[in-house]
């Protein structure tokens, strides 16, 4: 029994609606603190069992399923935000902490940390990080990697291992909060965090535009992209564009995002220089912006900016919807309805096709089916085979659940 | 053996790209830090890709260690050679490969300099970011090895954010490309900043920014220290994230002041400068705010153009070297704390220099409690340079005690390695360690750095490491 020699850890038995993929663990365990953490994962490496750490469990069905599942870690208990030091524009907070109830706290010192997540609740600080998933203000403010500066993990023998510290500005040692940032809990598990904060921005605006889609399949920089292009070198500095392209077909919404002082003016100035295709400029973030609809089948597609135009042109009447920042190079791809899983795995496999000679990489998150085709092109797998070797020699945390079948 | 790897190395490389004259190997004994010195056993100057990983390869062959050489700007030992190994210099590497502005990057060669990059597109509106002080001659292999900062870098970051790929030769002598779009682990993340320990960047893709509309840079100088730090709390609680915000003291001005008569007000105790960049509707706004939070300042000036820009530079940027215009010699330090702690650390700081006899000018980057102090000393009177270093030792400790980090932007090196366990459990270190055996089981990529005495690859670790350090003084809780 995995709680014998746990005194004080909640552990339970799981059930059906415990499962991961559809591999159902033997235990849920609920620590409260690091040393649980450290001491849970020590009793599992004692009794050879596989973990999968969870946190709002929004994206805990990404991924294959693991090759085998004895413990399900959840860190919901993990809530607590440790310190807020609004005067260093720092926060340290606990994995299990909700992005929500975060940026409720820091709102009251007129702080954010500014990443955007792509579901409306439940998204934890963990998840977020072991995802590593990128919103529209990404542009602006970079990734979750670009934000994170310190970070407490548990590796998978239970030693707790930190590295960066409370301060912006430090070079001292290895980073293994980029390491461990976009690990999808193969590593070990991230039981804290340390972000740097950004000021509130005083005003908000948000352009919208409409595209007629006839633009997008025309030789040469499509519309699309020539304003992506504009809206990049922007002087007047906007923090996201969004593409919203329900089903790749039909026209593409574009909202721009102008933040801080002066956005009213500065929004203006863009929307003037966009032309023809603004329909308003609002103070609201119109319906669904950053957020991903529906992920039974969810791909990401990273694209040098430039090759905006081959991906519209490949997703265009492909039958999935596209929503994503046309400056950053990052994507979502989402296939609503029931779909026959033969084409499914062939469009993929075209777009793919597709989009690697333009210097894109597509990855398939999420899928019902198996026949999909995960991850495409990877460099320096080896590299991270070894990676992972070291860390978890003994391939127990979330076994299978990565790239290269990591 | 090291004779045998030379005359291997000849067959690789052409007959001028290796280097066993002991005259010409001496000009490579140290970089920026200076007292320490190492002959290398060999230097070599390969001209691609290919060659270092044919170096690299034959170092393994011959179980040889090696260590890579950007400019030799680094000030913490990082580049310091080993007299029974391969140094490896990519000087010869300095071709700009590829500018691309419609996908906002360039890609170098390492051995190109910080600046050149920024050269070749500042004509069509851009830059690139990170601005270390060596900015002229340090290169951007040298930036990557280190995770350069710079003055700006409060509002933009490091070299990290700013780098989206690079082709390394692996410890092991393979090519490899590590990219941020890749699927997979960060790797590309972990390689920088990892001081020359995981491999050799031969290839580098870095990002190009926009060149902002508007900069105003402002030099408000203050009766003392405390008003100075008051103003930057001030800023920062006011919502607004300038570019930079430095801070130099009365002894650091006398420097400046000495050296390139830069004319700052005079009798100030203490100066700062605030560059504001972005939209200009925007900076105006700021600027108009800044001026409100810097009414006590006894004098408020503000460029006019980039020339009025860089005569307040001027005095900053040549804080360094300018302190050997008032002490005969010292040691540049590089701790940080947290921006809050600042008035607290100083006035530390203060209280050390007294007990000591040593001065110290305090240059920093205040906006992110970045401290420069520059501890000084007359290496002619006997015990003096002790005091120094042991001044110079406390301030890093003082870093430590309050939160903050041993090093914000020149590296570990040779130089602070031993601070490591300070700052670091035993567990901590030998988790970054995982990654090095990862990288390197082998131990040849620059060994001796970063970390004191690390285990071997293949050892297991103790049974239980005791306390943190930290934890165990009380200063810091475990968690």
């Amino acid at each position: 029994m995995l709680s014998e020699d746990l005194t004080g850890v909640t552990v339970r038995e799981a059930g059906p609606e415990d499962a991961v993929c559809g591999v159902t663990p033997r235990w849920v365990a609920l620590p409260e603190t690091v040393e649980e953490v450290s001491a849970l994962m020590r009793a599992c490496a004692d009794r050879d069992l596989a973990v999968v750490p969870a946190g709002g469990g929004t994206k805990l069905h990404w991924g294959p399923p693991p090759e085998r599942l004895d413990v399900l870690l959840d860190l919901c208990c993990m809530n607590e935000i440790v310190e807020h030091a609004a005067g260093d524009l720092v926060v340290r907070a606990q994995a299990g902490v909700t992005m929500d109830a975060l940026a409720a706290a820091l709102a009251g010192s007129g702080q954010e940390l500014a990443l955007d997540v792509p579901f409306t609740e439940g998204t934890t600080i963990g998840g977020t990080l072991a995802a590593a998933v990128a919103g529209p203000r990404a542009f602006r403010y970079g990734t979750a990697r670009d934000l994170l500066i310190g970070i407490t993990v548990v590796l998978p023998d239970g030693t707790v291992a930190r590295s960066g510290g409370k301060v912006v500005k430090n070079v001292a040692g290895y980073d293994l909060g980029k390491l461990f940032t976009g690990s999808f809990g193969t590593l070990g598990v991230i039981a804290e965090a340390t972000f740097r904060l950004h000021p509130l921005p005083a005003d908000r605006r948000w352009i919208v535009a409409v595209i007629e889609p006839p633009q997008v399949s025309e030789r040469g920089p499509c519309q699309v992209s020539e304003l992506a292009a504009m809206l990049a070198a922007a002087q007047e500095e906007p923090s996201a564009v969004e593409l919203d392209w329900p089903h790749g077909q039909g026209p593409i919404w574009m909202t721009v995002l102008v933040e801080g002082a002066a956005a009213e003016e500065r929004a203006r100035a863009l929307a003037e220089r966009m032309g023809e295709p603004v329909t308003g400029v609002r103070d609201e973030p119109p319906p669904q912006w950053g957020l991903i609809a529906d992920d039974d089948l969810l791909a990401e597609v990273r694209f040098p900016p430039a090759a905006l135009t081959e991906v519209l042109d490949a997703v265009h009447y492909s039958g999935f919807s596209l929503r994503g920042s046309a400056v950053t190079g990052r994507i979502w791809l989402e296939l609503w309805g029931e779909e026959d899983e033969e084409k499914v795995s062939g469009a993929v496999d075209a777009l793919r096709d597709r989009l690697e000679p333009c210097g894109a990489r597509l990855v398939v998150h999420a899928t019902p089916y198996e026949s999909v085709q995960r991850w495409g092109r990877v460099g320096a797998l080896p590299l991270m085979r070894r990676v992972k070797e070291r860390f978890d020699p003994g391939r127990r945390m979330s076994p299978g659940r990565f790239v290269g079948g990591i | 053996m090291l004779d045998t790897l030379t005359a291997a190395l000849r067959e690789v490389l052409p007959a001028d790209a290796v280097i066993t004259d002991p005259v010409r190997l001496r000009t490579y004994e140290c970089d920026g830090l200076t007292y320490h010195r190492a002959t290398p056993g060999v230097a070599v100057l390969p001209d691609t890709a290919e060659q270092v990983a044919a170096v690299v390869r034959l170092c393994n062959e011959f179980a040889v260690p090696f260590v890579a050489r950007g400019s030799g700007t680094g000030l913490s030992g990082g580049a310091l050679p080993r007299e029974d190994g391969v140094l490896v210099v990519t000087s010869r590497m300095r071709r700009v490969l590829e500018v691309d502005l419609p996908n906002r990057r360039a890609v170098v060669e390492p051995g190109v300099t910080n600046l050149a990059i920024t050269e070749a597109v500042r004509d069509q509106g851009y830059y690139y970011a990170p601005d270390p002080s060596s900015q002229q001659i340090c290169s951007i292999g040298g930036n990557v090895a280190e995770n350069s900062g710079g003055a700006h870098c409060l509002k933009y970051g490091f070299t990290v954010n700013h780098v989206e790929a690079c082709e390394i030769v692996t410890p092991d002598g393979d090519l490899v490309t590590l990219d941020r779009m890749d699927p997979g682990y960060d790797l590309l993340g972990a390689f920088i900043g990892s001081e020359g320990t995981l491999g050799i960047a031969t290839k580098i893709t870095v990002r190009l920014s926009r060149a902002p509309e508007s900069v105003t840079t402002v030099l408000a100088a203050f009766e003392n220290i405390e008003q100075g730090g008051r103003a930057v709390s001030a800023i920062i609680g006011a919502g607004i994230v300038p570019a930079a915000i430095e801070m130099m003291d009365a002894l650091a001005i006398e420097a400046a002041e000495a050296a390139v008569a830069c004319d700052y007000p005079r009798g100030a105790g203490a100066v700062l400068i605030v560059e504001l960049d972005g939209p200009s509707a925007e900076v105006e706004l700021q600027f108009a705010r800044l001026k409100e939070i810097c009414a006590g300042a006894f004098e408020l000036r503000v460029a006019a153009g980039q020339e009025e820009r860089a005569a307040i530079w001027k005095g900053r940027k040549s804080a360094f070297a300018a302190v050997g215009r008032i002490s005969p010699a010292y040691i540049v330090q590089d701790g940080v704390v947290p921006r809050t702690a600042l008035p607290r650390v100083l006035a530390e700081i203060d209280r050390l220099s007294a007990e000591h006899r040593i001065r110290v000018a305090n240059v920093f980057h205040a906006g992110d409690g970045n401290l420069h102090p520059l501890v000084l000393f007359d290496d002619a009177e006997p015990g003096a340079g002790e005091r120094a270093e042991t001044v110079s030792g406390a301030i890093l400790d003082l870093c430590i005690e309050h939160g903050g980090s041993i090093t914000g932007e020149h590296g570990v090196g040779v130089d602070k390695a031993r601070y490591m366990p300070r700052m670091f459990t035993d567990d901590d270190l030998d988790t970054m360690q995982l990654v090095r055996c990862a990288f390197d089981p082998r131990g040849l990529s620059n060994p001796g750095k970063v970390f004191p005495t690390p285990r071997l690859c293949g050892e297991v670790p103790g049974v239980r490491k005791g306390a943190h350090p930290l934890v165990e003084s009380g200063k810091a809780e475990q968690f």
